[in-house]
């Protein structure tokens, strides 16, 4: 099967997979979120346009100390 | 309102003069102290040793507690005080978040020193009035309120017999009363408390500013712990503190440009940046329902699971609906955050002042969620009404929606029934039933008045008379160390178990907030990743308490480039404003890890001061199971997914052809097991020992190895 990471943890890869794809997919909804590929960060306009490669490190850092 | 006729009715018990004083880098050097048992009056220099090792704030309520009680002393003890202390950088205008007053107190609920951290003006007021703190000791034999002018230099001690008790009402009368004109009306702060807190241990302090466009007070509360019932044990009816003259250089700072800086920079980021990240100016803190919801981490049912259907019906957006917009309100001078809300008009329908449109403070994330999602109601005006009135009552939120969800529970199991609640239907939902028993709370009657006991003695209550089973009881009551658990569902994060369980005064979340970090961002996979997060946050959130700080423009706001640094959690540019601003008032030279160590000083001291008053070890840093797993057949089935897929994976154990219960005590035992080996890592990276004692090397490398400290842990070594 084809696998990313996702914040170190295994991840189903589909073909197409962008950013935004990946975060809907999660149901990760809060607004300010720090995304990276391979260590890159990726700026939330392009979001859509980032397409994840199988094998990828992905982060979705979620900037929420909130309480 | 006739406020004559309320004021010819005080008696003066005490009037005492002082000397104004003057403010030098942050600390007046000097603070009030009052027996209301015999109305002694006296003023006491603040000590180096105070300064050095306890800052000020939490630290010096903290400090005078300790000295006032014994470890027999109780709540209700003459000797038990209230101290209320703002901070060396509290009452800066320049700064974001910087008016916060702090609260000590041993509380009903625990037995042991309870802080507070509450917004309004008194802490600075009292500040520029001339005392770095107030301790407030002794009992009244009739009510009375203190009152302190700050510019002619007079305290009064007065009974006051006529006024209201709730303070929605009591603090327009007092406000009213000791302002000379509608612009003196600003100058003022009020401490009350309300009905509740009269009957019930979950007790609050509301603490007012004058709302100048509305010509309202507003109210800001010091929830948790039930500070409030000590304040109305003690007959305080309220606290007045009267200063005319706010300036942006009263602390008399080291060095005023630095703090000016820091604040314009910060300013800055909230003016170009909020609307884009929390929206703290158009909603508050209400920002999070929804995220929370979709996280599966909003309290429901008793923390049975962690979303619901119907959360859209109390989302953020209906909640912004309602508040009143273009009116950015902030809880003291120069906050730019601007987060208190407030609903205007709101009208009632039940209670005593069924009728009344009244303006409620809030709606904040934990009462949405306490008073809402947790007890499954999701009917927002109910929830406003809850606020308003547990406000107005003094009663804290968030012990009341995670007490009432309990209750509703316990309905709905057969533990107790319609004969024991007096006819109360207290099924999840049931927002009249929770109306009325808060109403009863108030009066002192009926099921309400036993409720207002809080969880731990509930399950004691209905052990002992109802037979009920005391294994489910600890499962499901949602308290540890006596207080009642804040809104957060943390069963699929161990770290912010930590985060609940080892705490000082209980589970309230203001320690560390690590749910994202740990659950979804998963950064801080290992026990001793978390270990050190279970460190370093507790300790810099002590750090706000110390000084007098709002913890909210730490990091409800974070600089555009924040993602770029190294530790984004810990948003570095806003630790070194900290580091700055401190240094500026204070002429100190602190840096970011001296800021934990000061913190870690009267951290520790809080532990110790719990170990004295025979709690603060391990047993205590227990957590009911119903924080840590599914505790019954519902809560597996719901996620059932989650679970065997996490018993395949970190338990080794196949879930294939097992009953729900096998698979249930599977995961239980190891998520047990979990939190065991968290706290081992957590008391290591601490300094304490496996029993959670701060070791005397631990002290003497804090600084902090003071003869009385040394003598009670040496008892536990
Ligand atoms: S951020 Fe909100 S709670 Fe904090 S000081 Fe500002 S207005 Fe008050």
């Amino acid at each position: 099967m084809d696998m990313i990471k996702l914040n170190n943890r295994d991840y189903e890869w589909e073909e197409g997979l962008t950013v935004r794809r990946l975060l809907q997919k999660e149901t990760f909804t809060y607004p300010r979120l720090i995304v990276k590929i391979n260590n890159v960060l990726v700026p939330d306009e392009e979001f859509e346009s980032t397409v994840i490669r199988d094998g990828d490190d992905v982060k979705v850092i979620h900037l929420l100390a909130g309480g | 309102m006739n406020i004559e006729k309320l004021k010819s009715a005080h008696k003066l018990l005490k009037e005492y003069k002082y000397e104004l004083g003057k403010i030098e880098r942050g600390y007046t050097n000097r603070t009030l102290y009052i027996n209301l048992g015999d109305n002694t009056i006296k003023e006491k220099t603040v000590t180096q040793l105070m300064k050095d090792k306890f800052i000020g704030g939490k630290g010096f309520g903290l400090y005078y507690l300790w000295n006032a009680v014994t470890p027999d002393t109780k709540w209700n003890s003459p000797e038990n005080e209230i101290v209320i202390a703002s901070g060396p950088v509290g009452g800066i205008t320049q700064y974001p978040g910087s008016g916060k007053s702090l609260v000590c107190s041993l509380s009903p609920l625990t037995g042991m020193p309870m802080d507070s951290n509450v917004g309004g003006y008194f802490g600075p007021l009292l500040k520029f009035s001339g005392f770095d703190a107030l301790e407030l000791q002794g009992k009244a034999d009739k009510d009375v309120i203190v009152f302190i002018d700050g510019n002619s230099g007079t305290i009064r001690i007065e009974e006051a017999p006529e006024e209201a008790i709730d303070s929605h009402i009591l603090g327009e009368q007092l406000t009213e009363m000791y302002a000379e004109n509608e612009e003196d009306k600003r100058n003022i702060s009020v401490v009350s408390a309300g009905s509740a807190a009269n009957n019930a241990y979950i007790g609050l302090l509301n603490f007012t500013f004058y709302d100048v466009r509305r010509k309202q007070i507003r109210l800001k509360q010091a929830g948790r712990g039930g500070i409030g019932t000590v304040f109305r044990d003690k007959k305080i009816k309220a606290l007045v503190v009267k200063f005319a003259g706010v300036k942006g250089n009263l602390n008399n700072p080291a060095d005023q440009s630095s703090i000016n800086k820091a604040g314009i920079k910060l300013h800055k980021e909230i003016h170009d940046l909020d609307d884009k990240q929390n929206r703290m100016r158009q909603v508050g803190t209400a920002n999070i329902i929804e995220v929370m919801d979709q996280y599966d981490l909003l309290p429901t049912h008793n923390y049975k699971f962690g979303g619901h259907p119907d959360t859209y019906k109390i989302s953020s957006k209906v909640f912004t609906s309602m508040i009143t917009q273009n009116t950015p309100d902030g809880c003291w001078y120069g906050c730019s955050m601007s987060c208190a809300k407030a609903v205007d008009r709101f009208e009632l329908k039940t209670g005593p002042y069924k009728g009344q449109k009244v303006i409620v403070d809030g709606p904040e994330y934990e009462n949405a969620a306490g008073l809402g999602s947790n007890c499954g109601i999701f009917d927002p005006y109910a929830i406003l009404e809850l606020n308003f009135y547990c406000d107005t009552y003094a009663v804290d939120t968030i012990s009341y929606g995670t007490l009432t969800a309990f209750l509703m529970e316990c309905y709905e199991n057969g533990i107790i029934n319609k004969e024991i609640t007096g006819g109360l239907e207290l099924n999840f939902g049931n927002s009249s039933a929770s109306l009325e028993m808060l109403h009863q709370m108030a009066r002192g009657e009926g099921f309400g008045k036993l409720a207002g006991l809080g969880i731990r003695n509930l399950k004691r209550i209905f052990v002992e008379q109802y037979g009920a089973d005391p294994v489910f009881l600890n499962d499901i009551g949602m308290e540890q160390k006596g207080l009642e658990f804040s809104e957060y569902m943390p069963k699929e994060s161990l770290a912010q178990q930590g985060g609940y369980g080892l705490t000082n005064k209980g589970p309230q979340h203001d320690e560390a907030w690590l749910i994202f970090m740990d659950m979804v961002n998963n950064q801080i996979p290992t026990f001793e990743d978390k270990a050190e997060a279970l460190h370093y946050f507790p300790m810099f959130r002590t750090w706000f308490g110390l000084n007098g700080l709002c913890k909210l423009p730490w990091n409800d706001i974070a600089p555009a480039d924040n993602k770029l640094t190294e530790e984004p959690a810990k948003i570095p540019d806003h630790v070194q404003n900290y580091v700055d601003i401190f240094n500026g008032v204070t002429g100190k030279k602190i840096d970011k890890n001296e800021l934990i160590v000061q913190s870690e000083r009267v951290y520790n001291f809080q532990r110790i001061f719990n170990i004295r008053m025979g709690y603060g070890k391990r047993i205590h840093d227990a957590i009911p199971y119903r924080a840590m797993g599914p505790v019954t057949a519902e809560e597996y089935l719901s996620r059932q997914e989650r679970y065997d897929k996490q018993l395949k994976e970190l338990v080794g154990f196949n879930p294939e052809g097992k009953t729900t219960e096998e698979k249930m005590a599977a995961l239980r035992a190891y998520r047990k097991d979990q939190y065991e080996k968290l706290t081992d890592a957590v008391y290591k990276r601490r300094g304490w020992t496996m029993d959670g004692v701060p070791t005397v090397e631990h002290l003497k490398a804090i600084g902090m190895d003071l003869p009385e400290l040394v003598e009670v842990v040496k008892k536990h070594l």
